[in-house]
């Protein structure tokens, strides 16, 4: 069986400046797969090449074995590939409701959107309470959670996962680790790009650490976790 | 009571009568402005582009309005009758609204669509541009003369003959076709799933693609409502002003294009205010200081209200982010 997605030998860039210089990356089915690397290493980039907002000068990205490098970001959604992207990009001047709407915007199964929102406000009680607000007007923490819940909205086969505890109380990120770990038990693959190495490692099956536009290691994330290299270079104390 | 207090009373009522009634001529002529600022508004609220084709497409549907209505008249059309008056304007405002919209994301695809991802001056200037070419287009189309559009509906007051203020159904027709197309562009925008992804795509693009919306069918669309709705424009302004010239498009493109600035470009309530507001302007200015200023005046407020809120009236405050 092929891997659920590959990503082999992609280069990209922004204009002139090469920043993803040959990346390869796999996750399998229902595997949670950490991206770590210092800040600028290109991990939110690689995520972009993924979901098709950034082209590929080079190389491909395999979906169950298929090429969609090239595709329209639009057309990828589609596949199962959902994205919480870095800063969260909420819709400022929409409603959570709406925001919400918007996560599931490449369905059609109109009773099983409604199901997957009142999920959404299980996942995440705090978002039944704003639904009615303008997503511009939540808490940072609050707009992280609308961020993730946006992207489940889809139905992800594969989660991409930008940053998610960037600049938020360890309570919040925690509930946060704990729906994507709940939802990973149900089958959902995850792509998680973390600063906060150790705790992203903690949740991943495995990990991949990139610098400088390439990877660098890869291995099993207790393997990471216990490296003196990543130790040294990304756990700090 | 004294008949010395009736006098006063008498002359007051004609002072508010006057008043009424030049804010009749604002809001109507308001309703016509705000139309065509929908466009401008919806426009560069998605991609940030200031379409100053715009008023052109809306001068080219007013000749087609009247190319239609000449034929019409020649295969014995009676417009007279009231049935066949309101179906031959049903017709127009099929006709012609569908003619702009293709018109308007025509315009798109071929000059500014290339140019997405170029500087914002390259589609600014390119717009400038198409107006030209578009002009000259009405130009050849209708000669540089004003031309007449007929005078197809009563100016007989609603109100009654010797009532102190003239409601026409010339007035009634520009409330009644502008009235519910703003109503349903409202809705649309609001409660439709397109709507909402047109919302989105206008707040974060990037975002919008993620969440699989096809950003160009969003960007072609909002261009084919902006130019139905200078085609309804095209059609209502005929009816009711009874000229149109292939500079039109200019004059009224620039007074709509204020009301959009004045309400906060990108806004749409703030294109129905601001052209509310532009239409009054130009009333009271023409009633009460003289056709001359008219102009003057309404840049005058326009400036005035930039320079207290450099947003427009609704314009969105700086975003949030956290
Ligand atoms: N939109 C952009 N335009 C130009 N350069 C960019 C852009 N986004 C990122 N970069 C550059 O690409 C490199 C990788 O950035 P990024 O993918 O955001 O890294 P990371 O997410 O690991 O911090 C950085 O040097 C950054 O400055
Ligand atoms: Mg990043």
């Amino acid at each position: 069986m092929p891997p659920l997605l590959a990503v082999e030998d992609f280069y990209a860039g922004y204009g002139p400046i090469e920043v993803l210089k040959g990346i390869s990356i796999e996750v399998q089915p229902g595997e949670i797969v950490a991206l770590i690397g210092s800040n600028g290493a290109g991990k939110t980039s690689t995520l972009m090449g993924i979901s098709g907002c950034l082209r590929p000068s080079r190389g491909r990205v395999l979906w169950q074995g298929r090429e969609i490098q090239g595709l329209p970001a639009h057309e990828i959604v589609c596949r199962g590939i959902c994205h919480a992207p870095e800063g969260r990009k909420i819709f400022p001047r929409l409603t959570v409701l709406e925001n919400l709407q918007m996560g599931a915007f490449s369905r059609r199964d109109t009773k099983q959107i409604e199901r997957d929102l009142q999920r959404s406000f299980e996942l995440f009680p705090v978002l039944a309470q704003r639904r009615g607000q303008a997503g511009g007007t939540l808490s940072g923490g609050e707009q992280q959670m609308l961020a993730v819940a946006r992207a489940l909205m889809g139905r992800p086969t594969l989660l991409l996962l930008d940053e998610p505890s960037l600049g938020l109380a360890p309570l919040i990120v925690v509930k946060i680790f704990e729906v994507v770990r709940q939802l990973n038990r149900e089958g959902m693959a995850v792509l998680l790009v973390e600063q906060a190495a150790r705790m992203a490692l903690k949740l991943a099956h495995r990990g991949y650490v990139m610098e400088i536009g390439r990877i660098t290691m890869t291995d099993r994330a207790e393997a990471l976790l216990t490296d003196k290299r990543v130790q040294d270079a990304y756990l700090g104390e | 009571m004294t008949s010395l207090s009736f006098l006063a009373a008498a002359d007051a009522s004609g002072l508010w009568e006057t008043l009424g009634q030049y804010t009749l001529i604002g809001l109507t002529n308001g309703m016509l402005f705000a139309l065509i600022a929908l466009g401008y508004t919806m426009v560069y609220g998605i991609i940030e582009l200031i379409n100053f084709a715009h008023g052109d497409v809306f001068m080219l549907g007013s000749f087609l309005a009247l190319a239609m209505i000449n034929v019409m008249t020649g295969r014995d059309w009676d417009w007279s009758d009231p049935q066949m008056l309101w179906l031959g304007i049903g017709l127009l405002l099929l006709v012609v609204p569908l003619f702009c919209a293709a018109l308007n994301v025509t315009i798109d695809r071929v000059v500014y669509k290339p140019l997405r991802r170029a500087p914002k001056l390259a589609p600014l200037v390119s717009a400038i541009g198409v107006s030209f070419v578009l002009m000259n287009v009405g130009l050849l189309w209708g000669g540089a003369a004003d031309r007449h559009f007929p005078d197809l509906i009563s100016r007989q007051n609603l109100l009654g003959d010797d009532a102190a203020i003239g409601f026409t159904a010339k007035d009634l027709m520009v409330v009644a076709i502008t009235v519910p197309i703003m109503a349903a562009l409202t809705v649309f925008v609001k409660a439709t799933r397109l709507g909402k992804a047109m919302r989105a795509t206008a707040q974060d693009p990037v975002a919008a693609q993620l969440m699989g919306i096809n950003i160009d069918r969003v960007i072609a669309l909002t261009f084919a409502l902006g130019g139905a709705l200078a085609g309804a424009a095209a059609v209502v302004y005929g009816l009711y002003i009874n000229t149109v010239s292939y500079q039109m498009g200019f004059q009224n493109g620039l007074y709509a294009f204020t009301a959009a600035v004045l309400g906060g470009i990108g806004n749409i309530p703030g294109a129905v205010l601001g052209g509310l507001v532009i239409g009054l302007a130009r009333a009271f200015g023409s009633g009460y200081v003289g056709e001359r200023w008219t102009s003057a005046l309404v840049f005058v407020i326009l400036i005035a209200i930039l320079v207290f809120r450099p947003a427009g009236l609704l314009g969105a405050r700086t975003r949030e982010k956290v």
